[in-house]
């Protein structure tokens, strides 16, 4: 996919202009100057990571009224743990790119002479950090506020599924920011396209989840489900890859 | 002119097309036996289960045609992606539809949701319902066919494997046709094959007619635009790099243009 590089004539002519710049960057340093700025931007901003873990903690709080519920167990923990998780990483989803599309990201990042695949695994990086820093304030606000059976033994497990389930929400989330955010309705977009997509991997995130979190008989997550999400991180990030190209020409 | 192409053989395809569906209506009603259990309502089988499987290939055809579209930045791709998917998504509301019928005939309920089949259709019609808002909420005609391909790629590898997925979920309910067509009795598999092949070549001819219907739009237009004295038609209008295949006649830019307009017109029929 790179090599339609050469072919932007906004890659190529800014380039010739500065020599300095055409010294390039390899892959690896490309992403970690992306994600580098993006984690200084976000640590400087606030503005993403806070929001969603409130809206998680928030939305712990409307099911507890919602399904008129002290606590919950299994299947039904698993289904409200993951629903939040998803929704909050929608929050993320959407305001990934848009400083990007706003204040010429993009177009600084076209001009430089580097390959736009850094773009996608360093967004997709940004992302699942995003994610794992919510998980770390969601979890436990979830097992202090409604989760029956204690947290402690089913962490293992809950690490695993949750880090194949963020793979997935980072790979499809980065690509359909990409795509909504350069569109007039963005906010409204993102979320339309990624909830559908979502869908495998919440049946897989709670099939795996709910028998961590049974009061009895509790197990480890099932093996098959877990190879269904890494299969599907798997093909969703092949087709990330291969189409996010397409998505930063212009 | 150029719209030769385009019209070429949509009368012998009409044709064949309800001489297809008139014989496939008379063989679903009059030579298919009743089924035991379910009688008279089974027959539905005949309309829904070939609309869901043209509906699910339109889908992945779009996705084939868009990745044409990718590799030849040729606006035609777009413009058959477009319309291949356009019709699926008719098709799927069709079978949505018909699944809810039979549903509520055979098990009581109009939705059910321990049955794999039609939930992962919902789920894959769903996501398939925002490629139309997705392409209006673009106004670059370049970009907008660009980013439609992007997304009828990545629906279309979604198409099966959402259906792995739900169907690895729940415990299997539905009649596996795919895989029993050689199960049924053969009267019922002969008229469920005619159907299948009368409902696949009504979407080949709603596809063709589309395509003509936009073609032609598009080169009225820019007839009209000529002989209202507007010069340039189209070509000098767009700053995005779009591709004009034949040069300068109005059925070039017409292509460009269509792939718009579909976008345009399309909320009043997608309904």
């Amino acid at each position: 996919m790179s090599a339609t590089l050469g072919e932007s004539p906004a890659a190529a002519a800014p380039a010739a202009g500065a020599p300095a710049a055409r010294r390039g960057a390899g892959f690896g340093s490309t992403v970690a100057a992306v994600l580098r700025k993006e984690l200084l931007v976000e640590l400087r901003t606030l503005e993403s990571v806070p929001a969603m873990s409130l809206f998680a903690v928030t939305t712990f709080v409307i099911f507890h009224f919602a399904l008129n519920r002290g606590s919950v167990e299994g299947d039904l923990a698993a289904g409200v743990l993951w629903v939040t998780l998803l929704f909050a990483a929608i929050l993320g989803v959407n305001r990934l790119f848009v400083a990007d599309a706003d204040q010429g990201g993009f177009d600084a990042f076209l001009l430089a002479p580097v390959d736009r695949t850094a773009l996608l695994v360093a967004k997709v990086l940004t992302l699942l950090g995003f994610l794992v820093a919510l998980e770390i304030v969601a979890v436990p606000a979830f097992s202090i506020l409604l989760l029956a059976p204690p947290v402690g033994p089913a962490l293992g497990g809950l690490a695993a599924t949750l880090a194949l389930g963020d793979l997935g929400v980072a790979v499809i989330g980065t690509l359909v920011a990409a795509m909504a955010v350069r569109t007039r309705a963005r906010d409204l977009l993102g979320p339309l396209l990624t909830l559908p997509l979502f869908v495998p991997i919440v049946i897989g995130g709670v099939r795996c989840t709910a028998p961590l979190l049974e009061l009895t008989h509790r197990s480890g997550p099932p093996a098959r489900w877990l190879a269904t999400l890494g299969v599907y991180d798997l093909v969703f990030g092949l087709l990330a890859f291969a189409l996010f190209d397409f998505l930063v020409e212009d | 002119m150029s719209s030769r192409p385009y019209g070429n053989g949509l009368r012998a395809l009409s044709f064949a097309t309800v001489a297809a569906i008139t014989g496939a209506l008379a063989l679903v009603f009059f030579y298919a036996p009743l089924e035991a259990e379910q009688g008279f309502l089974q027959k539905i089988f005949y309309v829904h289960v070939p609309l869901a499987i043209v509906s699910l290939c339109g889908f992945v055809l779009g996705g084939l045609l868009a990745i044409q579209h990718l590799r030849t930045r040729d606006p035609r791709w777009d413009m058959r992606s477009y319309v291949a998917i356009h019709i699926a998504l008719i098709f799927g509301l069709g079978t949505l539809i018909t699944g809810s019928i039979w549903a509520k005939g055979s098990w009581g309920h109009w939705w059910v949701w321990n049955e794999p089949t039609l939930v992962s259709f919902l789920i894959v019609w769903l996501l398939y319902a925002t490629y139309q808002p997705l392409r209006f909420a673009i106004e670059d005609p370049e970009r907008q066919a660009r980013y439609a391909s992007v997304f009828a790629v990545t629906a279309g590898a979604f198409v099966p494997l959402n259906f792995i997925a739900v169907r690895m979920s729940t415990s299997y309910l539905h009649p596996r046709t795919l895989s029993s067509t050689s199960n049924l009795p053969g009267p019922m598999a002969l008229t469920f094959l005619i159907s299948l092949l009368a409902i696949t070549l009504l979407y080949a001819t709603l596809c063709k007619y589309e395509l003509t219907a936009k073609h032609t739009r598009a080169q009225v237009r820019a007839l009209r635009r000529r002989l209202s004295g507007e010069t340039a038609p189209a070509r000098g209008r767009s700053a995005a790099p779009v591709a004009l295949p034949d040069g300068a006649m109005p059925a070039a830019p017409g292509e460009t243009l269509g792939a718009r307009f579909g976008a345009g017109s399309a909320p009043g029929t997608a309904g």
